[in-house]
Protein backbone atom coordinates (compact mmCIF):
# COMPACT_ATOMS: atom_id res chain seq x y z
CA UNK A 1 0.00 0.00 0.00
CA UNK A 2 1.07 3.42 -0.89
CA UNK A 3 0.13 6.39 0.68
CA UNK A 4 1.72 9.69 0.60
CA UNK A 5 3.60 9.38 3.44
CA UNK A 6 5.44 6.11 3.00
CA UNK A 7 6.03 3.76 0.07
CA UNK A 8 5.56 0.13 0.18
CA UNK A 9 8.01 -1.15 2.87
CA UNK A 10 11.02 -3.04 2.02
CA UNK A 11 12.62 -5.78 4.44
CA UNK A 12 14.19 -3.16 6.67
CA UNK A 13 10.99 -1.10 6.93
CA UNK A 14 8.91 -4.05 7.68
CA UNK A 15 11.57 -5.42 10.75
CA UNK A 16 11.30 -1.54 11.68
CA UNK A 17 7.43 -1.42 11.76
CA UNK A 18 7.67 -4.39 13.66
CA UNK A 19 9.01 -2.95 16.16
CA UNK A 20 6.88 -0.21 16.52
CA UNK A 21 3.77 -1.94 16.55
CA UNK A 22 5.26 -4.28 19.84
CA UNK A 23 6.03 -0.72 21.11
CA UNK A 24 3.11 0.46 20.79
CA UNK A 25 0.97 -2.68 22.30
CA UNK A 26 3.32 -2.63 25.29
CA UNK A 27 2.94 1.25 25.79
CA UNK A 28 -1.42 1.04 25.39
CA UNK A 29 -0.75 -2.60 27.52
CA UNK A 30 1.16 -0.42 30.37
CA UNK A 31 -1.79 2.36 30.26
CA UNK A 32 -4.44 0.01 30.64
CA UNK A 33 -2.65 -2.20 33.23
CA UNK A 34 -1.62 0.71 35.66
CA UNK A 35 -5.66 1.84 35.48
CA UNK A 36 -6.80 -1.91 36.27
CA UNK A 37 -3.82 -1.71 39.00
CA UNK A 38 -4.65 1.22 40.74
CA UNK A 39 -8.89 0.06 40.90
CA UNK A 40 -7.94 -3.56 42.34
CA UNK A 41 -5.57 -1.34 45.06
CA UNK A 42 -8.53 0.75 45.89
CA UNK A 43 -11.04 -1.59 46.12
CA UNK A 44 -13.05 -0.71 43.42
CA UNK A 45 -14.01 -4.28 42.24
CA UNK A 46 -14.76 -5.27 45.65
CA UNK A 47 -18.48 -6.55 45.93
CA UNK A 48 -19.31 -3.72 48.55
CA UNK A 49 -18.41 -1.01 46.17
CA UNK A 50 -21.03 -2.92 43.34
CA UNK A 51 -23.58 -3.47 46.20
CA UNK A 52 -25.98 -0.94 44.80
CA UNK A 53 -26.28 -2.15 41.81
CA UNK A 54 -28.08 -5.50 43.34
CA UNK A 55 -30.99 -3.06 44.04
CA UNK A 56 -33.94 -2.58 41.42
CA UNK A 57 -34.99 0.71 42.59
CA UNK A 58 -31.09 2.21 41.69
CA UNK A 59 -31.75 0.42 37.95
CA UNK A 60 -35.27 1.99 37.59
CA UNK A 61 -33.74 5.60 38.50
CA UNK A 62 -30.60 4.84 35.82
CA UNK A 63 -33.61 4.14 33.51
CA UNK A 64 -35.02 6.92 34.86
CA UNK A 65 -32.14 8.98 34.33
CA UNK A 66 -31.29 8.25 30.73
CA UNK A 67 -34.95 8.47 29.90
CA UNK A 68 -34.69 11.89 31.09
CA UNK A 69 -30.86 12.76 29.39
CA UNK A 70 -33.14 10.91 25.68
CA UNK A 71 -35.83 13.22 26.14
CA UNK A 72 -33.75 16.02 26.40
CA UNK A 73 -32.00 15.00 23.63
CA UNK A 74 -35.49 14.36 21.20
CA UNK A 75 -36.91 17.83 21.82
CA UNK A 76 -33.83 19.33 21.09
CA UNK A 77 -32.85 17.33 18.35
CA UNK A 78 -36.46 18.65 16.01
CA UNK A 79 -36.30 21.93 17.60
CA UNK A 80 -33.09 22.09 16.18
CA UNK A 81 -33.81 20.96 12.73
CA UNK A 82 -36.85 23.20 12.45
CA UNK A 83 -34.38 26.08 14.11
CA UNK A 84 -31.95 25.40 11.46
CA UNK A 85 -34.29 25.36 8.64
CA UNK A 86 -35.45 28.47 9.56
CA UNK A 87 -32.64 30.28 9.84
CA UNK A 88 -30.68 28.79 6.77
CA UNK A 89 -33.66 29.98 4.55
CA UNK A 90 -33.78 33.31 6.24
CA UNK A 91 -30.13 33.62 5.65
CA UNK A 92 -30.09 32.59 1.78
CA UNK A 93 -33.37 35.43 1.74
CA UNK A 94 -33.01 38.12 -1.26
CA UNK A 95 -34.11 41.13 1.21
CA UNK A 96 -30.81 41.82 3.41
CA UNK A 97 -33.33 43.26 6.03
CA UNK A 98 -33.70 39.67 6.82
CA UNK A 99 -30.46 37.76 5.81
CA UNK A 100 -28.40 40.71 7.53
CA UNK A 101 -30.41 40.27 11.10
CA UNK A 102 -30.48 36.37 10.51
CA UNK A 103 -26.58 36.07 9.61
CA UNK A 104 -25.78 38.44 13.15
CA UNK A 105 -28.32 35.76 15.47
CA UNK A 106 -26.46 32.92 14.24
CA UNK A 107 -23.10 34.09 14.59
CA UNK A 108 -24.28 35.13 18.02
CA UNK A 109 -25.97 32.16 18.80
CA UNK A 110 -22.73 29.77 17.45
CA UNK A 111 -20.51 31.64 19.78
CA UNK A 112 -21.87 31.70 23.13
CA UNK A 113 -20.91 28.50 25.14
CA UNK A 114 -24.08 26.65 25.16
CA UNK A 115 -23.17 26.25 28.83
CA UNK A 116 -23.03 29.89 29.01
CA UNK A 117 -26.20 29.89 27.26
CA UNK A 118 -28.03 27.53 29.70
CA UNK A 119 -26.80 29.49 32.75
CA UNK A 120 -28.68 32.94 31.09
CA UNK A 121 -32.01 30.71 30.95
CA UNK A 122 -31.74 29.07 34.07
CA UNK A 123 -29.99 31.64 36.43
CA UNK A 124 -30.18 35.15 34.46
CA UNK A 125 -33.80 34.83 33.47
CA UNK A 126 -35.71 34.58 36.70
CA UNK A 127 -34.07 37.84 37.78
CA UNK A 128 -36.64 39.31 35.01
CA UNK A 129 -39.56 36.81 36.43
CA UNK A 130 -39.15 34.01 34.27
CA UNK A 131 -38.92 31.04 36.02
CA UNK A 132 -38.05 28.11 33.51
CA UNK A 133 -37.64 23.97 34.57
CA UNK A 134 -34.09 23.03 34.18
CA UNK A 135 -35.45 20.78 31.50
CA UNK A 136 -36.41 23.65 29.74
CA UNK A 137 -33.38 25.38 29.83
CA UNK A 138 -31.56 22.62 28.62
CA UNK A 139 -33.80 22.00 25.49
CA UNK A 140 -33.90 25.84 24.64
CA UNK A 141 -29.93 26.18 25.19
CA UNK A 142 -29.56 23.04 22.56
CA UNK A 143 -32.26 24.28 20.49
CA UNK A 144 -30.33 27.55 19.99
CA UNK A 145 -26.79 26.49 19.51
CA UNK A 146 -27.65 23.12 17.47
CA UNK A 147 -30.26 25.07 15.25
CA UNK A 148 -27.91 27.88 14.39
CA UNK A 149 -24.79 25.63 13.79
CA UNK A 150 -27.56 23.00 11.45
CA UNK A 151 -28.71 26.30 9.73
CA UNK A 152 -24.98 27.22 8.49
CA UNK A 153 -24.70 23.74 7.08
CA UNK A 154 -27.90 23.36 4.92
CA UNK A 155 -27.13 26.71 4.21
CA UNK A 156 -23.71 25.76 2.93
CA UNK A 157 -24.86 22.96 1.28
CA UNK A 158 -27.52 24.81 -0.52
CA UNK A 159 -24.67 27.47 -1.74
CA UNK A 160 -22.42 24.56 -3.26
CA UNK A 161 -24.95 23.59 -5.59
CA UNK A 162 -24.30 24.76 -9.23
CA UNK A 163 -26.02 27.56 -10.51
CA UNK A 164 -27.93 25.50 -13.37
CA UNK A 165 -29.86 23.85 -10.24
CA UNK A 166 -31.73 26.99 -9.47
CA UNK A 167 -31.26 28.74 -12.93
CA UNK A 168 -33.34 25.59 -14.49
CA UNK A 169 -35.76 25.67 -11.60
CA UNK A 170 -36.86 28.94 -12.76
CA UNK A 171 -36.97 28.21 -16.43
CA UNK A 172 -39.76 25.94 -15.78
CA UNK A 173 -41.87 28.75 -13.96
CA UNK A 174 -40.66 27.76 -10.67
CA UNK A 175 -41.35 30.62 -8.04
CA UNK A 176 -38.33 31.29 -5.58
CA UNK A 177 -40.62 29.19 -2.86
CA UNK A 178 -40.83 26.02 -5.28
CA UNK A 179 -37.20 26.29 -6.16
CA UNK A 180 -35.89 26.33 -3.01
CA UNK A 181 -38.63 23.77 -1.44
CA UNK A 182 -38.74 21.06 -5.25
CA UNK A 183 -35.11 21.56 -6.40
CA UNK A 184 -32.27 22.91 -3.61
CA UNK A 185 -33.42 21.75 -0.54
CA UNK A 186 -33.95 17.92 -1.27
CA UNK A 187 -30.41 17.79 -2.71
CA UNK A 188 -28.49 19.81 -0.38
CA UNK A 189 -30.37 17.73 2.76
CA UNK A 190 -28.80 14.83 0.88
CA UNK A 191 -25.11 15.76 0.44
CA UNK A 192 -25.41 17.57 3.90
CA UNK A 193 -26.87 14.26 5.80
CA UNK A 194 -24.14 12.95 7.08
CA UNK A 195 -23.06 15.96 8.69
CA UNK A 196 -26.26 17.07 10.10
CA UNK A 197 -26.22 13.55 12.13
CA UNK A 198 -23.16 14.20 13.42
CA UNK A 199 -24.39 17.14 14.75
CA UNK A 200 -27.38 15.42 16.27
CA UNK A 201 -24.78 13.00 17.96
CA UNK A 202 -22.90 16.92 19.47
CA UNK A 203 -26.57 17.77 20.25
CA UNK A 204 -26.69 14.07 22.89
CA UNK A 205 -23.17 14.77 24.19
CA UNK A 206 -24.29 18.48 24.83
CA UNK A 207 -27.54 17.34 27.30
CA UNK A 208 -24.87 16.19 29.18
CA UNK A 209 -24.09 19.89 30.26
CA UNK A 210 -27.41 19.62 32.31
CA UNK A 211 -25.60 17.91 34.62
CA UNK A 212 -23.83 21.25 35.68
CA UNK A 213 -27.46 23.26 36.05
CA UNK A 214 -28.86 20.39 38.35
CA UNK A 215 -31.19 18.91 35.47
CA UNK A 216 -31.56 15.30 36.71
CA UNK A 217 -30.48 13.08 33.78
CA UNK A 218 -27.54 10.18 33.92
CA UNK A 219 -24.74 12.17 34.95
CA UNK A 220 -26.70 13.97 38.30
CA UNK A 221 -27.88 10.63 39.33
CA UNK A 222 -24.28 9.06 39.06
CA UNK A 223 -23.00 11.89 41.27
CA UNK A 224 -25.87 11.41 43.54
CA UNK A 225 -25.60 7.89 43.89
CA UNK A 226 -22.00 7.76 43.98
CA UNK A 227 -22.05 9.56 47.08
CA UNK A 228 -24.61 7.34 48.97
CA UNK A 229 -21.88 6.50 52.08
CA UNK A 230 -24.59 3.89 52.98
CA UNK A 231 -23.19 1.99 49.30
CA UNK A 232 -19.90 2.96 50.06
CA UNK A 233 -19.62 5.73 48.08
CA UNK A 234 -19.71 3.56 44.49
CA UNK A 235 -18.73 6.98 42.57
CA UNK A 236 -16.04 4.77 40.42
CA UNK A 237 -18.41 2.10 39.25
CA UNK A 238 -21.44 4.35 38.52
CA UNK A 239 -18.85 6.33 36.43
CA UNK A 240 -17.91 3.24 34.64
CA UNK A 241 -21.83 1.97 34.49
CA UNK A 242 -23.25 5.91 33.39
CA UNK A 243 -20.43 6.30 30.99
CA UNK A 244 -20.68 3.06 29.35
CA UNK A 245 -24.44 4.14 28.72
CA UNK A 246 -23.94 7.30 27.33
CA UNK A 247 -20.81 6.23 25.08
CA UNK A 248 -23.23 3.19 23.64
CA UNK A 249 -25.85 5.96 23.12
CA UNK A 250 -23.86 8.22 21.25
CA UNK A 251 -22.14 5.50 19.14
CA UNK A 252 -25.33 4.17 18.27
CA UNK A 253 -26.43 8.04 17.06
CA UNK A 254 -23.28 7.68 15.10
CA UNK A 255 -23.51 4.90 13.40
CA UNK A 256 -26.82 5.23 11.82
CA UNK A 257 -24.58 8.35 10.45
CA UNK A 258 -22.03 6.37 9.21
CA UNK A 259 -24.45 3.61 7.75
CA UNK A 260 -26.77 6.93 5.88
CA UNK A 261 -23.57 8.29 4.91
CA UNK A 262 -22.76 4.33 2.83
CA UNK A 263 -26.04 4.41 1.34
CA UNK A 264 -26.22 8.02 0.16
CA UNK A 265 -22.54 7.08 -1.06
CA UNK A 266 -24.00 3.56 -2.91
CA UNK A 267 -27.46 4.97 -4.02
CA UNK A 268 -28.49 4.95 -7.34
CA UNK A 269 -30.97 7.25 -7.16
CA UNK A 270 -28.69 9.97 -6.14
CA UNK A 271 -28.50 12.54 -9.13
CA UNK A 272 -25.88 14.03 -10.62
CA UNK A 273 -25.22 16.65 -8.20
CA UNK A 274 -24.29 14.76 -4.89
CA UNK A 275 -20.96 14.77 -2.85
CA UNK A 276 -18.55 14.51 -5.35
CA UNK A 277 -20.07 17.57 -7.25
CA UNK A 278 -20.77 19.72 -4.05
CA UNK A 279 -17.17 18.94 -2.77
CA UNK A 280 -15.44 19.68 -6.26
CA UNK A 281 -17.63 22.93 -6.20
CA UNK A 282 -15.79 24.00 -3.38
CA UNK A 283 -12.32 22.21 -2.90
CA UNK A 284 -10.71 21.15 -5.95
CA UNK A 285 -10.52 17.69 -7.66
CA UNK A 286 -6.92 17.08 -6.53
CA UNK A 287 -8.38 17.28 -2.92
CA UNK A 288 -11.39 15.35 -3.72
CA UNK A 289 -9.38 12.57 -4.21
CA UNK A 290 -6.99 13.28 -1.42
CA UNK A 291 -9.83 13.25 0.80
CA UNK A 292 -10.75 9.35 1.99
CA UNK A 293 -14.08 9.89 3.52
CA UNK A 294 -17.05 12.11 3.06
CA UNK A 295 -16.02 13.40 6.74
CA UNK A 296 -12.41 14.59 5.31
CA UNK A 297 -14.69 16.12 2.38
CA UNK A 298 -16.72 18.24 5.05
CA UNK A 299 -13.79 18.60 7.50
CA UNK A 300 -12.03 20.51 4.43
CA UNK A 301 -14.58 22.03 3.26
CA UNK A 302 -15.36 23.61 7.09
CA UNK A 303 -11.66 24.72 6.67
CA UNK A 304 -11.17 25.92 2.78
CA UNK A 305 -15.04 26.56 2.15
CA UNK A 306 -15.82 29.74 1.60
CA UNK A 307 -19.25 29.35 2.89
CA UNK A 308 -18.38 29.12 6.58
CA UNK A 309 -18.34 32.10 8.07
CA UNK A 310 -16.66 32.92 11.24
CA UNK A 311 -16.95 31.31 14.40
CA UNK A 312 -17.12 27.80 13.47
CA UNK A 313 -16.57 24.50 15.53
CA UNK A 314 -19.61 23.81 15.50
CA UNK A 315 -19.20 19.90 14.90
CA UNK A 316 -17.16 19.91 18.26
CA UNK B 1 -20.58 48.24 33.30
CA UNK B 2 -20.93 48.48 37.13
CA UNK B 3 -20.95 44.98 37.29
CA UNK B 4 -17.57 44.76 35.38
CA UNK B 5 -15.48 47.96 37.30
CA UNK B 6 -17.15 47.37 40.92
CA UNK B 7 -15.48 43.89 40.58
CA UNK B 8 -12.43 44.30 38.53
CA UNK B 9 -10.07 41.89 40.59
CA UNK B 10 -13.06 39.19 40.13
CA UNK B 11 -13.09 39.39 36.57
CA UNK B 12 -9.57 39.63 35.95
CA UNK B 13 -8.87 36.16 37.91
CA UNK B 14 -11.81 34.91 35.77
CA UNK B 15 -10.56 35.63 32.05
CA UNK B 16 -7.10 34.72 33.95
CA UNK B 17 -8.08 30.87 34.52
CA UNK B 18 -10.21 30.76 30.86
CA UNK B 19 -6.86 31.44 29.31
CA UNK B 20 -4.86 29.26 31.47
CA UNK B 21 -7.27 26.36 30.53
CA UNK B 22 -7.27 27.51 26.67
CA UNK B 23 -3.75 27.15 26.44
CA UNK B 24 -2.93 24.60 28.40
CA UNK B 25 -5.79 22.38 27.21
CA UNK B 26 -4.59 23.67 23.69
CA UNK B 27 -1.14 22.18 24.52
CA UNK B 28 -1.45 19.01 25.70
CA UNK B 29 -4.43 18.65 23.08
CA UNK B 30 -1.49 19.15 20.33
CA UNK B 31 1.26 17.08 21.23
CA UNK B 32 -1.37 13.99 22.02
CA UNK B 33 -3.55 15.06 18.93
CA UNK B 34 -0.29 15.03 17.32
CA UNK B 35 1.06 11.40 18.29
CA UNK B 36 -2.57 10.48 17.91
CA UNK B 37 -2.98 11.79 14.62
CA UNK B 38 0.42 10.45 13.38
CA UNK B 39 -0.74 6.80 15.11
CA UNK B 40 -3.76 6.91 12.43
CA UNK B 41 -1.92 7.72 9.45
CA UNK B 42 1.21 5.27 9.94
CA UNK B 43 1.94 2.29 8.20
CA UNK B 44 1.99 -0.24 11.31
CA UNK B 45 -1.30 -1.69 11.94
CA UNK B 46 -1.49 -1.87 15.61
CA UNK B 47 -1.04 2.04 16.05
CA UNK B 48 -3.80 2.65 13.61
CA UNK B 49 -6.29 0.12 15.80
CA UNK B 50 -5.25 2.21 18.64
CA UNK B 51 -6.02 5.50 17.25
CA UNK B 52 -8.83 4.77 15.65
CA UNK B 53 -10.68 3.41 18.84
CA UNK B 54 -9.10 6.07 21.04
CA UNK B 55 -10.87 9.09 19.01
CA UNK B 56 -14.29 6.88 18.14
CA UNK B 57 -14.44 6.72 21.84
CA UNK B 58 -13.59 9.72 22.92
CA UNK B 59 -15.34 11.38 19.83
CA UNK B 60 -18.58 9.99 21.08
CA UNK B 61 -18.00 10.81 24.93
CA UNK B 62 -19.96 14.13 26.37
CA UNK B 63 -16.92 16.41 27.65
CA UNK B 64 -18.91 16.59 30.55
CA UNK B 65 -18.95 13.47 30.79
CA UNK B 66 -15.20 13.11 30.62
CA UNK B 67 -14.82 15.89 33.15
CA UNK B 68 -17.11 14.10 35.69
CA UNK B 69 -14.59 11.18 35.23
CA UNK B 70 -11.55 13.33 36.09
CA UNK B 71 -13.03 15.76 38.73
CA UNK B 72 -14.60 12.76 40.67
CA UNK B 73 -13.55 9.08 39.93
CA UNK B 74 -10.07 9.65 39.28
CA UNK B 75 -8.78 11.00 42.60
CA UNK B 76 -9.94 8.54 44.42
CA UNK B 77 -8.29 5.83 42.14
CA UNK B 78 -5.13 8.02 41.82
CA UNK B 79 -5.42 9.24 45.67
CA UNK B 80 -5.37 12.38 45.08
CA UNK B 81 -6.13 15.33 47.36
CA UNK B 82 -8.26 18.06 45.69
CA UNK B 83 -6.82 21.23 45.94
CA UNK B 84 -6.69 24.04 43.75
CA UNK B 85 -4.07 22.93 41.77
CA UNK B 86 -4.92 19.17 41.42
CA UNK B 87 -8.55 20.46 39.85
CA UNK B 88 -6.86 22.97 37.35
CA UNK B 89 -4.09 20.25 36.57
CA UNK B 90 -7.17 17.46 36.28
CA UNK B 91 -9.60 20.04 33.75
CA UNK B 92 -6.50 20.74 31.57
CA UNK B 93 -6.13 17.23 30.83
CA UNK B 94 -9.62 16.47 30.45
CA UNK B 95 -9.98 19.29 28.02
CA UNK B 96 -6.49 18.35 26.48
CA UNK B 97 -7.46 14.46 26.05
CA UNK B 98 -11.16 15.90 24.46
CA UNK B 99 -9.80 17.96 22.36
CA UNK B 100 -6.63 15.89 20.62
CA UNK B 101 -9.19 13.48 18.92
CA UNK B 102 -10.45 16.68 16.94
CA UNK B 103 -6.46 17.57 16.45
CA UNK B 104 -5.95 14.26 15.15
CA UNK B 105 -8.95 13.77 13.09
CA UNK B 106 -7.68 17.81 11.65
CA UNK B 107 -4.02 16.31 11.02
CA UNK B 108 -5.33 13.51 9.52
CA UNK B 109 -7.77 14.75 6.34
CA UNK B 110 -5.02 17.67 6.15
CA UNK B 111 -2.53 14.84 5.28
CA UNK B 112 -5.68 13.25 2.92
CA UNK B 113 -5.63 16.23 1.11
CA UNK B 114 -2.25 15.93 -0.20
CA UNK B 115 -2.36 13.89 -3.33
CA UNK B 116 -0.43 11.02 -3.61
CA UNK B 117 0.95 11.89 -6.69
CA UNK B 118 2.99 14.84 -5.04
CA UNK B 119 4.70 11.96 -3.00
CA UNK B 120 5.53 9.41 -6.30
CA UNK B 121 6.76 12.32 -7.82
CA UNK B 122 8.72 13.48 -5.27
CA UNK B 123 10.25 10.16 -4.82
CA UNK B 124 10.71 9.40 -8.31
CA UNK B 125 12.90 12.43 -8.41
CA UNK B 126 14.96 10.83 -5.50
CA UNK B 127 14.29 12.71 -2.81
CA UNK B 128 14.67 11.37 0.42
CA UNK B 129 11.76 10.61 3.29
CA UNK B 130 12.60 13.45 5.17
CA UNK B 131 12.87 15.64 1.62
CA UNK B 132 9.51 14.34 0.65
CA UNK B 133 8.07 15.45 3.46
CA UNK B 134 9.86 18.54 4.29
CA UNK B 135 9.78 20.25 1.07
CA UNK B 136 6.27 18.70 -0.44
CA UNK B 137 3.69 17.05 1.82
CA UNK B 138 4.30 19.04 5.41
CA UNK B 139 4.02 22.62 3.53
CA UNK B 140 0.80 21.70 1.63
CA UNK B 141 -0.73 19.46 4.49
CA UNK B 142 0.03 22.37 6.89
CA UNK B 143 -1.59 24.78 5.19
CA UNK B 144 -5.35 23.03 4.37
CA UNK B 145 -4.80 22.17 8.37
CA UNK B 146 -4.67 25.69 9.71
CA UNK B 147 -8.50 26.71 9.34
CA UNK B 148 -10.01 23.80 10.22
CA UNK B 149 -7.66 23.60 13.41
CA UNK B 150 -8.35 26.92 14.39
CA UNK B 151 -12.35 25.82 14.53
CA UNK B 152 -11.11 22.74 17.07
CA UNK B 153 -9.26 25.65 18.86
CA UNK B 154 -12.84 27.85 18.77
CA UNK B 155 -14.68 25.18 20.33
CA UNK B 156 -11.75 24.45 22.63
CA UNK B 157 -12.38 28.21 23.92
CA UNK B 158 -16.30 27.64 24.15
CA UNK B 159 -15.69 24.19 26.39
CA UNK B 160 -13.46 25.90 28.52
CA UNK B 161 -16.48 26.80 30.73
CA UNK B 162 -17.73 23.07 31.24
CA UNK B 163 -14.78 23.16 33.85
CA UNK B 164 -16.77 25.59 35.56
CA UNK B 165 -19.37 23.08 36.72
CA UNK B 166 -16.37 21.04 38.60
CA UNK B 167 -14.94 24.21 40.71
CA UNK B 168 -12.50 25.49 38.58
CA UNK B 169 -12.42 29.13 37.76
CA UNK B 170 -12.79 30.66 34.84
CA UNK B 171 -15.08 32.81 32.81
CA UNK B 172 -18.17 30.13 33.51
CA UNK B 173 -18.07 30.33 37.25
CA UNK B 174 -17.98 34.22 37.25
CA UNK B 175 -21.73 34.22 37.91
CA UNK B 176 -21.66 32.06 40.84
CA UNK B 177 -19.08 34.36 42.48
CA UNK B 178 -20.61 37.65 41.96
CA UNK B 179 -24.64 36.52 42.60
CA UNK B 180 -22.65 35.63 46.38
CA UNK B 181 -21.53 39.67 45.82
CA UNK B 182 -25.19 40.23 45.32
CA UNK B 183 -24.72 41.25 41.65
CA UNK B 184 -28.10 41.43 39.13
CA UNK B 185 -27.01 37.65 37.34
CA UNK B 186 -28.63 38.38 34.14
CA UNK B 187 -26.16 41.25 33.34
CA UNK B 188 -23.47 39.34 34.66
CA UNK B 189 -24.30 36.67 32.52
CA UNK B 190 -24.47 38.89 28.94
CA UNK B 191 -21.70 40.14 29.70
CA UNK B 192 -20.02 36.73 29.86
CA UNK B 193 -21.40 36.36 26.57
CA UNK B 194 -20.48 39.19 25.27
CA UNK B 195 -16.68 38.57 25.82
CA UNK B 196 -16.73 35.27 24.15
CA UNK B 197 -18.41 36.61 21.32
CA UNK B 198 -15.77 39.01 21.41
CA UNK B 199 -12.96 36.17 21.87
CA UNK B 200 -14.46 34.13 19.08
CA UNK B 201 -14.47 36.79 16.45
CA UNK B 202 -11.17 37.60 17.22
CA UNK B 203 -9.90 33.77 16.95
CA UNK B 204 -12.37 33.85 13.27
CA UNK B 205 -10.75 36.88 12.14
CA UNK B 206 -6.72 35.09 12.72
CA UNK B 207 -8.35 32.24 11.06
CA UNK B 208 -9.50 34.43 8.26
CA UNK B 209 -6.50 36.23 7.64
CA UNK B 210 -3.94 32.71 7.92
CA UNK B 211 -6.41 31.18 5.62
CA UNK B 212 -6.34 33.99 2.78
CA UNK B 213 -2.61 34.51 3.43
CA UNK B 214 -1.35 30.17 2.94
CA UNK B 215 -4.20 29.25 0.72
CA UNK B 216 -2.75 26.21 -1.42
CA UNK B 217 -2.62 27.45 -5.04
CA UNK B 218 -3.78 24.49 -7.08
Amino acid sequence: MTSVLYDVPGPRAIARNRVLGVLTVLVVAGVLGFIVWRLIETGQFTAEKWQAFTYTNVWVQIALSAWRTLAAFGVAAVGALVLGFVLAIGRLSDHAWIRIPVGAVVEVLRAVPVLIFMFLLYYGLPVLGIRMESYWAVVIALVAYNGSVLAEVIRAGVESLPRGQSEAGYAIGLRKAGVMRLVLLPQAIRAMMPVIIAQLVVTLKDTALGFIITYPELLFYARYLGSQSTYGSPIVPMTIVVGSIYIALCLLLSLIATVVERRLRRSPRAPGVTRADVAAHQITDTQVIGAQSAADIAAARRGLGKYDGTSGGGAV
Amino acid sequence: MDVITNNLDLWGEVLVGTLILFFGGGLVALILGTIVGAMRVSPIPVARAVGTIYVNIIRNTPLTLVFFAFAFALPPILGLRLTGDVSLTLAISALGIYTATYVAETIRSGINTVPVGQAEAARALGMTFGQVMGFVVMPQAFRSVIPPMMSVFIALLKNTTVAAGFSVVNLGSIRNYLSERGENQFIVILWVMAIFVALVLVLSFVQRTLENRWKVAR
